[in-house]
């Protein structure tokens, strides 16, 4: 069982990521510089947070050009786990396996702060071990990650439940007051229709040490080694 | 052939610019109160060599749609003028 942390020039918590899953799952982890293209060992691919390329032209659009995007978008379609995180989240909606779109905060300001969020699903490999519309704080740190999506795309995301996370008060109320950045429907967070792709904006990754303030994250690796656990259990079955 | 092209790419006019509101609110308190629907957008420019003006156009849209401008929240707009002068 194998994770790989994607580093593209500029980002900045591809060492966070790799420190909280290797801590936190006692998994082996890797980094995969931008350049490799041969993923085949890895069982999840954790696209972290940064600023890929300086953000130049938009965020994440010049990495989705990246030569391990190709292997990426590949690793997804055979139902293997993705995850952007920030500027991952970013890319994978430049890549096209995310629907949307990520752009500039309504009050343009760089936000970095911690933040409640409420989880809409715990049927996902990314979040099982949650309880069912948890509130856990994660902190969230960017300049744009307000989530859009036409009028059709976010009723087909709604109608599929896509969305993972939503921005929410401490009780859980998603509010338009609590809504740290103009998203649409105060997503944080969604996924694919299959569920093996995840993208969000806030970072687990900075929550899985009390020294750092709190360990609501932890579930969330906790939950994809298991899932992974299940899958190689049931493909040893079909074999 | 060698052609200069512009391209404009401007957010839809579906999506908020917040970025253009607050510049509009600016200009209204310099005074200029007649101001309204302020946008902020990019602006490309490059050279293509390409054997006609057609082709130096689907070449920039293509570069467009793949790259320069997200569609999801984005439009763009495409101006091409040789910079030879026809034999």
């Amino acid at each position: 069982m194998k994770f790989g942390v994607v580093v593209f020039p500029g980002s900045n918590c591809d060492a966070d990521c790799h420190h909280a899953i290797a801590t936190v799952t006692g998994m082996e982890v890797r980094d995969v510089w931008h350049e490799d293209t041969d993923i085949s060992d890895l069982d999840c691919v954790i696209l972290p947070g940064g600023f890929s390329y300086g953000d130049y032209l938009r965020c994440g659009a010049v990495a989705r050009f990246s030569p391990v995007m190709k292997s990426v978008v590949e690793h997804a379609a055979m139902g293997k786990y993705v995850v952007g995180i920030c500027n991952g989240f970013q890319v994978l909606t430049e890549a096209g396996l995310l629907p949307g779109a990520l752009y500039r905060n309504d009050h343009l300001q760089f936000i970095c702060k911690p933040q409640y969020l409420r989880i809409e699903r715990v049927d996902l490999p990314f979040t099982h071990f949650y309880e069912a519309k948890q509130v856990v704080s994660f902190p969230i740190a960017h300049g744009e990650g307000r989530y859009f999506a036409d009028a059709e795309t976010l009723k087909k995301l709604e109608d599929n439940n896509q969305i993972v996370f939503r921005y929410c008060d401490a009780a859980g109320n998603v509010t338009a007051d609590e809504n740290p950045n103009g998203s649409l429907n105060n997503i944080a967070g969604i996924c694919n229709e299959r569920g093996n792709v995840l993208g969000m904006m806030p970072h687990p990754e900075r929550v899985c040490d009390r020294l750092l303030g709190g360990t609501d994250g932890k579930k969330l690796f906790k939950s994809l080694v298991e899932s992974l656990h299940i899958q190689a259990i049931s493909m040893r079955g079909l074999r | 052939m060698l052609y200069h092209v512009n391209i404009e790419i401007t957010l839809k006019p579906t999506v908020m610019d917040a970025q253009g509101t607050t510049i509009e609110r600016a200009l209204h308190k310099m005074g200029h109160e007649s101001v309204s629907n302020v946008r902020i957008g990019k602006f490309v420019t490059m050279e293509i060599e390409a054997c006609c003006e057609d082709t130096a156009k689907s070449m920039a849209d293509e570069m467009c749609v793949e790259l320069l401008a997200n569609q999801v929240i984005e439009q763009f707009d495409i101006q091409v003028t040789s910079l030879e002068v026809a034999a």
